[in-house]
């Protein structure tokens, strides 16, 4: 689950991360009275969407008047920032951060993710601050260093003097470096995080380190124990359809082709769109209606599917483990009975209780496309396509 | 022999008087599984399935003699009951729960480190030697006794799989579900050093998918899931993210085909190509 920067900073802050003083703003008198609040001559209007690159998208400008703050917060909130992340039709922006403006000397980054190679939380750190760290580490990976941490001890102050030391710091930023790192990791244990970045880490006037940008990310597995950064959850920025899907515990991803897919478990359904592209389709949709899945289920994930206007035809694959075919069975024609649906539905049942679940669909008097196998079922998605066309 | 569970294992369930860890034990001992009873907090001295039910682990492995343990207890409490069954010493340690939060598990990893003990899953559909022994939730009837291995994240796409070979009279030896989560008990790699060292195993099928790097280690008939997935967006599995251009599905298959895996790029075809690499 991602959140916000302000609300990132304001995390990272109460555990005594250095952040430039700034604080939200939703509309344009709001913004002023931040800024006045804040004092000073020069600040930082941030827009605050989910995705990165907001500075190439024009997301971040500097304001150098109140007057700037105003028209600089007019323009970005109620537009739609594009940015190398939101794709072409950009996010809604619906508030600022204000934040004083700094004079930096040096950029570094500093980062923390749960590798996959070491299966521990690691520190990541280069002096090639500001930069996507993804493109440095192809470009010059001797520049990013690692640090694996020992989970039975955590993250130790010897290591963060050894990664302060490695991205060139040196005197008293080296311990202050070391203090920074420990919070960072103490709020990355405690609030159960996936990701968190600080890029960049700036040196500013006087010396001292401070948090320019940060971004976290959190497991979704751990939010019942985290009610806190629960309420940080930001439903504007996530698709309606996938936040209906999850409320009905389906699993579902938009995509931009024409086939609807209605699957069983998170491999076949990646396997099922696979399958669909190797034959020259193209998935509308990733759905996984999981485990134990009912009637109504079934007949939820039609519904969401059926709200994408590009689809043009539904696939239905289901390898019945813990679920049931007949169920399934009796949720397709329930969902046909019930629901509006004027585009044709391949189905393909293996598994659990299939000598069922055939029947149920032939009796049932709806067109139903059936397949025998998966091979089947993507070549008759194709041949249907082809006819209407 | 087959790999990590055979016709000898003695196993236990923990969470066994919960609704599905009964009906899976039931169904495992109706096709062989040798199950000597279970564990449930608070329910030590009852008797379920006409087994033994004891409070802690460490009771069930010095009554019964237990040596693999099938974990079926919630998310939020799964790490402890693992933790619980490698300190009693169990050998083999399946681990059904979908979403375990991903830190609980970078702990059990470094509690398991220097302990002889497998650890399968989480987010797995277990692990089944046909006609031998299942720990699991698959559906025993579609896997069929036989000398190929197959070692997969997902659940169904192994039963997809499964289902293909069977259809062409290939059997398993032993099928293992690594399961769908970014830090896992075990890696695809360890899985087929098992089953290299396995006489009753001719010839491996993998079946990945994106995010990480375990998949391009080695195998023999491969196939990794996800060439139509979006970048950055998990696609079901926790671990099922790319994040790099080396995550993707596409470079995964082009890597393991570099190092000589028979790679099959429609996922309708795996049966077929196995059939057709092994014979």
């Amino acid at each position: 689950m991602n959140i916000h920067e302000y609300q990132a900073k304001e995390l990272l802050k109460n555990y005594g991360v250095p952040v430039p003083d700034g604080r939200v703003a939703h509309n344009v008198d709001n913004a002023v009275a931040v800024a006045e609040g804040l004092g000073g001559d020069r600040w930082i209007v941030k827009a605050q969407i989910h995705a990165g690159g907001r500075g190439k998208g024009g997301g971040v400008k500097l304001a150098s008047s109140l007057d700037d703050v105003r028209s600089l917060t007019d323009q970005m909130i109620g537009s739609h920032l594009v940015t190398p992340q939101t794709g072409k039709n950009g996010r809604l922006v619906q508030r600022v951060l204000i934040e004083q403006a700094c004079d930096i000397q040096q950029e570094y980054y500093l980062g923390m993710v749960i590798d996959r190679a070491t299966q521990r939380i690691t520190v990541i750190a280069s002096a090639s601050g500001g930069m996507d760290i993804e493109e440095v580490a192809r470009t010059s990976p001797e520049k990013v260093i690692r640090e694996a941490v020992d989970p039975a001890v955590g993250l130790m102050g010897f290591q963060c003097r050894k990664i302060a030391a490695k991205i060139g710091l040196t005197g008293k930023q080296i311990g202050e470096a070391a203090k920074l790192m420990q919070a960072l990791y103490r709020a990355f244990r405690e609030k159960d995080a996936l990701l968190a970045e600080i890029n960049p880490l700036a040196i500013v006037n006087g010396g001292s380190l401070l948090a320019v940008d940060a971004k976290m990310n959190f497991d979704g597995n751990a939010l019942y124990r985290r009610p806190q950064i629960t309420e940080l959850r930001d439903f504007d920025e996530e698709d309606p359809k996938e936040v209906e899907a999850t409320g009905h515990g389906l699993n579902y991803i938009a995509l931009d082709g024409n086939v609807g897919c209605i699957v069983n478990g998170a491999g076949l359904a990646m396997a099922t769109m696979d399958a669909i592209s190797f034959h020259g389709g193209k998935p509308a949709n990733f759905l996984d209606v999981g485990g134990g899945a009912s009637p109504e289920k079934v007949g939820n994930a039609f519904r969401i599917v059926l709200q994408d206007p590009n689809v043009k035809i539904i696939l239905v694959n289901i390898f019945a483990g813990i679920n049931r075919c007949d169920w399934i069975a009796e949720g397709l024609v329930q969902a046909m009975r019930d629901l509006e649906i004027n585009v044709p539905i391949v189905v393909r049942l293996a598994g659990t209780n299939v000598e069922l679940g055939g029947p149920i669909l032939a009796e049932s008097g709806f067109p139903f496309i059936m397949a025998d196998n998966l091979d089947d079922a993507a070549t008759k998605v194709m041949e249907t396509l082809e006819a209407q066309s | 022999m087959s790999v990590f569970v055979h016709k000898e294992s003695r196993v236990i369930i923990q969470g066994f008087t919960g609704q599905h860890a009964t009906f899976h034990a039931e169904e495992a001992m109706q096709n062989g599984t040798t199950v000597v009873g279970g564990v449930t907090p608070g329910k030590g001295g009852q008797t379920h399935l006409d087994l033994p039910v004891f409070d802690t682990v460490e009771q069930a492995v010095a009554e019964t003699g237990a040596d693999v343990s099938g974990i079926f207890v919630p998310p939020p409490f799964a790490a402890d009951a693992i933790m619980e069954a490698l300190e009693a010493g169990i050998g083999v340690i399946v681990v059904i729960a979908d979403g375990i939060p991903v830190q609980d598990m970078v702990r059990v990893k470094r509690y398991a480190a220097g302990r002889d003990a497998v650890i399968i899953g989480p987010n797995t559909p277990g692990i089944i030697t046909p006609g031998g022994c299942k720990v699991g939730i698959m559906p025993s009837h579609i896997y069929t006794p036989g000398r190929i291995g197959v070692v997969s994240r997902s659940g169904t796409l192994n039963y997809e799989a499964v289902q293909q070979m069977s259809a062409l009279g290939m059997g398993q030896s032993t099928s293992v579900g690594i399961g769908g989560d970014p830090v896992n008990g075990t890696d695809f790699v360890t899985v087929l050093q098992a089953f290299e060292d396995d006489p009753e195993t001719d010839a491996v099928i993998m079946i990945g998918e994106i995010g990480g790097q375990q998949e391009v280690e080695a195998a023999v008939v491969g196939f990794v899931a996800g060439v139509s997935a979006p970048p950055g967006r998990r696609m079901g599995h926790a671990g099922a993210i790319i994040s790099g251009e080396s995550d993707t599905a596409t470079a995964k298959m082009d890597r393991m085909e570099d190092l000589g895996v028979h790679v099959v790029r429609n996922p309708a075809l795996i049966g077929e190509t196995a059939n057709r690499v092994f014979s």
